[in-house]
């Protein structure tokens, strides 16, 4: 039996079955599956049922109107493709996580949300009109906000255990030329940035920081705040956009490299590369600014061959910047050594019955993952309880379900819609068993 | 350009019909199943250059020669005169489901050889009744050579190259240009189920190769390119290797 992994790089067994034509194939499978790019169990298969429909070659645009952006598409159509296809004609997805390896229906699964949050929601909740969906019971419904409105939000970030999903219709944006306008800013501590975070949200469309998880004392948090938006057309001056071309990490990283000391250099030069202090960049890439590490395809080898795992939470700003404090100081004390952490400003919560995003500040930190990860994960996780926050599945493949259920005040509504439409519990995934406790 | 494509739908025919529209040419796709023609035309219409590019289809079954000369009628009406012509449809199995089903394999030769060449000798005339035109159609490597995995497909695959290259030279001075396109290993829903060997290739880089070819009149290309190279090892081994060999 072979193996499949999501993007942590954590074999399970299984296996994809790829079809070009998801809505026959759909028909008694346990599973969908996209790109596979999230990074835990959400797209592995439960151990009983190994086989999962891989939807990746269901990838037709089935109607644009560029009169009003409508978009529709089938679900494994990927946002590189979509891209590649409607960027040199100035349109954009209104939401964009932080690589394009990724297929709407994945999108709409994890309801993804990205660097916009706190202007654009998330992908599914604020943009999504319709999906066309096989249900447990073989039926193939449209569903919308007027047909069947309880299970299009329960699908919202329903990591694909509603039901397949089949197309996805949303509303693309014009976007006024294919290039972003940036500007980037070096951040000492973490009130400076929990400051600045809000300050650039209210101005720019799009922010992220990338904070030094290596910093204590004076100079936790540290670290550089990019943001941006789309250039004008005078700006850009008509210069068309190329794709980039990408480079593929050939083998897992060795251990000898993968050392407190290299990931301290990385953020060391990160931070103090920063010269001045606030940068003017003018005109950047889109893929440069939304996808920095698409450039290398297989990047996750950098983690070696035990995997990696990434822990993303959000924390409600009523719980303060020193609930962030809080966090990586747990971290710390845990001994987690993060090999980028990254920290967002979020709007308010979506539609979504189980989207992740709330109104507070997002951290994902990556970790390698070691004998040790489960209880820096469970520490973060009573953390996170605590402070009134929690962790986003996609990312998830160590949460324990009585923390998830501790942290998710919403998971009974969402699994009452989920029993309506699938009593018998058909539709499984290695995360539903692990975390919800779904039958194996 | 105005293309007629059998066996657009899905895989290699999809990629390389995709480059067609993005490029602005019309694509008439035929096919066996109407909703997936409709599905797949809309994709071609939306990646035209103004978003609303040529839509049209019509039935068109390789198991069935009486749909063939409607078909082609059919694409002529609709994009006023036909250019070139591609065939990417075809019939697959491996050896052993062959060799445990004799109706699969009569349908798979009957369809592979026979129909698709009697498909080309429609287009042929279509085209020709115009003064000329392009045909290209999708046989494989493994009609190069006698090979265990593939002794039926291949066969089917062999008689097809051996008619494409004699198509070619008979008429070409008259205007037909016929292309004869050798994809090696591709990842497609077709050999999905397949363990891909080294220099398993990408629809679309195939569909880039077929799309120079077309352009150039290429007679016939293997492709992914690497796949030239395997093919003149393969094809300078002693039968005594190549009984021994797996491949």
């Amino acid at each position: 039996m072979t193996t499949l992994s999501g993007w942590g790089n954590v074999p399970a067994r299984g296996r994809e079955r790829l079809s070009e034509r998801i809505e026959r194939a759909s028909a008694g499978a346990v599973l969908s599956r996209g790109l596979g790019r999230s990074y835990g169990d959400s797209s592995l298969p439960p151990s009983s049922e190994p086989i999962v429909l891989g939807t990746r070659l269901a990838d037709r645009v089935l109607d644009f109107d560029p009169e009003t952006g409508a978009l529709r598409a089938e679900a494994g159509l990927s946002l590189l493709e979509l891209n590649r296809l409607m960027i040199p004609r100035r349109w954009f997805t209104p939401v964009t996580p932080g690589t394009q390896f990724v297929t709407l229906g994945g999108m709409v699964a994890a309801d993804v949300h990205g660097k916009g949050h706190h202007r654009a929601g998330c992908f599914a909740s604020q943009h999504v009109r319709a999906l066309r969906m096989r249900v447990a019971d073989g039926r193939v419904l449209e569903v919308s906000r007027d047909q069947h409105p309880d299970l299009l939000l329960a699908t919202f970030g329903g990591m694909g255990l509603t039901g397949h999903i089949l197309e996805v219709e949303f509303t693309m944006r014009r976007v006024a030329s294919p290039w972003i306008w940036s500007e980037s800013r070096r951040v000492d501590d973490l009130d400076e940035f929990i400051a600045r975070l809000k300050e650039t949200s209210v101005e720019w469309p799009y922010q992220v920081g990338i904070v030094d998880g290596l910093a204590r004392g004076e100079q936790l948090g540290r670290g550089i705040l990019d943001y941006g938006r789309w250039a004008t057309a005078e700006e850009a001056g008509g210069r068309p956009v190329r794709f980039k071309r990408r480079v593929t990490v050939p083998f897992s990283m060795p251990a000898a490299l993968r050392q407190r000391w290299s990931v301290g250099l990385f953020y060391s030069l990160l931070v103090r590369k920063h010269v001045p202090r606030h940068k003017r960049h003018g005109l950047r890439h889109f893929e440069d600014f939304f996808y920095p590490l698409d450039t290398f395809r297989r990047w996750n080898r950098l983690y070696g061959p035990r995997g990696f795992t990434q822990y993303q939470c959000v924390l409600p700003n009523a719980a303060g910047v020193s609930a962030v404090r809080r966090l990586l100081e747990v971290m710390a004390r845990e001994g987690g050594v993060p090999y980028l952490a990254i920290m967002k400003d979020c709007g308010p919560e979506g539609e979504g019955m189980l989207s992740f995003p709330m109104a507070g500040t997002s951290l994902a930190l990556d970790f390698p993952i070691t004998d040790d990860t489960q209880r820096l994960v469970d520490r973060l996780n009573e953390l996170v309880i605590r402070e009134g926050g929690r962790i986003y599945l996609a990312k998830d493949m160590f949460t324990r379900p009585e923390h998830f259920a501790a942290m998710e005040p919403r998971l009974a509504a969402w699994s009452a819609v989920r029993e309506r439409w699938d009593p018998e519990g058909a539709l499984r995934s290695a995360q539903s068993v692990r975390v919800l406790g779904d039958a194996p | 350009m105005n293309i007629v494509m059998l066996g657009a739908t899905r895989g290699m025919g999809r990629a390389l019909a995709r480059l067609l529209a993005e490029r602005g040419d019309r694509v008439f796709l035929l096919g066996r199943d109407a909703e997936e023609l409709e599905r797949s035309a809309a994709d071609l219409a939306v990646r035209a250059p103004n978003f609303k590019g040529f839509r049209g289809h019509a039935p068109c079954d390789l198991s069935d020669t009486q749909s063939f000369a409607p078909a082609l009628r059919a694409a002529e009406e609709a994009l006023g005169r036909v250019d070139v012509v591609v065939v990417t449809a075809g019939l697959f199995a491996t050896q052993e489901q062959l060799e445990a089903d004799i109706d699969r394999t009569e349908l798979l030769l009957r369809v592979n050889f026979t129909n698709t060449v009697v498909f080309c000798e429609h287009a042929r005339a279509t085209l020709m009744a115009r003064g000329g035109g392009t045909l290209c159609v999708f046989s494989s490597v493994a009609g190069d050579r006698g090979r265990k995995p593939v002794a039926l497909y291949g066969a089917s695959k062999a008689g097809l190259s051996h008619y494409l290259e004699s198509l070619d030279h008979r008429f070409r001075d008259q205007g037909l240009v016929t292309i004869c396109v050798k994809p090696g290993f591709v990842n497609t829903g077709m050999t999905a189920g397949l363990k891909p060997p080294p220099f398993a290739g990408e629809p679309e880089k195939v569909a880039r190769d077929v799309l120079k070819a077309i352009d150039a009149g290429t007679p016939m290309i293997y492709t992914p390119s690497i796949w030239r190279l395997i093919m003149l090892v393969i094809l300078h081994l002693p039968r005594a290797v190549m009984r021994r060999v797996g491949f």
